[in-house]
């Protein structure tokens, strides 16, 4: 009778929840580690596996999850902020790399916007999918607010952001391997223009530079994309 | 610490409330993240420091630690899958092809793009 009810209050205390995603980060953090840091073994896959587990076996709901999780993801607004200390150190790259970056900003989130809309629509995916995936590769909250506003189903956009940021940092560094590109400046903007956070959280654990570039590439296309959208999106989804 | 951490939270409120009361299209923490660069460059002009004397400050310190933090914070928004499963079982094909391709395509063509503007700024002496 006592477990049970500690049981219960175990499930429904957000104390239990966060402390459960910090425990499956530090794990799934364990396990990256030892695998040397491999781009398949990605500590956020991992710890969302694990949780999302746990939430299956609990039969908890993920309101329940998310009032004790809230407060690591409120997080996610300062560490944006916190993101401007590296880019002013590195001011003088970032000036050298102007036209360059301009350039494949542009290009990069019109890519971004179009591959996946017309690959989606091409396989048979509905309207309100298609409107949910134009934004993935923008950092979760701003890319959220965009289908918002378009009508479409915004929790959605949620996963397939994180989705896609887990993609980009597990593809990148083979793929730029792959391809023999050695200028970090512009590995690092590529990852942090395709796959946000997640992106630039690899860039970083590969090279300070590249974490430079795919911070300010997040940051700019945190604006670029929803700009672009309104106008991609009719002509792309008819 | 507290004062760094402050300092991100005072940034990123001044952006919320530049990007709602000016209908900005950018969201808050962007423009906090803006402002903090060139709130840091008009610092610099006035009372120099160096880079050792940036990363030992509370900003410093606290800009680090959030983001030594980043993955985590990216964990509770990826849990919304399991609100999905259903919608996975059928569109799944679709999503995960669509989302495959466009981060390969996006990352070549962002790429390619960069190294090509770059040789050539830097073919006219502007490297």
């Amino acid at each position: 009778m006592t477990a049970f009810r500690l049981w219960v209050y175990l499930q429904t205390t957000p104390l239990f929840w966060l402390t459960a995603t910090l425990a499956a980060f530090l794990v799934a953090d364990l396990l990256a580690k030892a695998a040397h840091r491999h781009p398949l073994v990605n500590p956020v896959a991992i710890a969302i596996a694990l949780l999302g587990g746990l939430l299956k076996a609990t039969g908890a709901d993920y309101q329940t999850y998310f009032n004790g999780a809230q407060f690591v993801h409120f997080l996610l607004g300062p560490a944006t902020v916190a993101l401007g200390v590296p880019i002013f150190t590195n001011l003088a790259l970032v000036r050298r790399n102007f036209w360059p970056l301009v350039a494949s900003l542009v290009v990069g989130a019109i890519v971004a916007i179009m591959s996946a809309v017309l690959v989606a629509k091409g396989l048979g995916a509905p309207r309100t999918v298609l409107v949910a995936l134009a934004p993935k590769s923008i950092t979760a909250g701003v890319a959220m607010a965009v289908t918002e506003g378009l009508g479409g189903p915004a929790p959605l956009t949620g996963v397939l952001v994180i989705a896609t940021g887990i993609l980009g940092a597990v593809i990148v560094t083979p793929l730029m391997n792959l391809l023999g590109v050695t200028d970090y400046a512009a590995r690092g903007f590529a990852v942090g223009l395709a796959s946000h956070g997640i992106g630039t959280a690899r860039a970083f654990a590969v090279d300070p530079v590249a974490g430079v570039f795919a911070g300010l590439a997040m940051g700019l296309n945190a604006v670029v994309t929803p700009a672009v959208i309104p106008a991609l999106l009719p002509w792309l989804v008819g | 610490m507290i004062r760094g951490f402050f300092i991100l939270l005072v940034f990123q409120l001044i952006g919320e409330l530049a990007t709602r009361g000016l209908n900005l299209p950018a969201p808050g923490p962007v423009i906090g993240l803006a402002l903090l660069v060139v709130a840091l460059v008009l610092t610099r002009r006035f009372r120099p420091f160096d880079e050792e004397a940036l990363a030992a400050s509370d900003l410093g310190q606290a800009a680090r630690g959030l983001l030594a933090a980043l993955p985590l914070l990216f964990v509770p928004a990826g849990v919304g899958v399991v609100q999905y499963l259903g919608l996975l079982r059928d569109q799944g094909v679709a999503l995960a092809a669509a989302l495959v391709v466009s981060t390969v395509v996006t990352l070549i063509a962002t790429v390619g793009v960069f190294l090509l503007v770059k040789r050539l700024a830097g073919a006219k002496g502007e490297a």
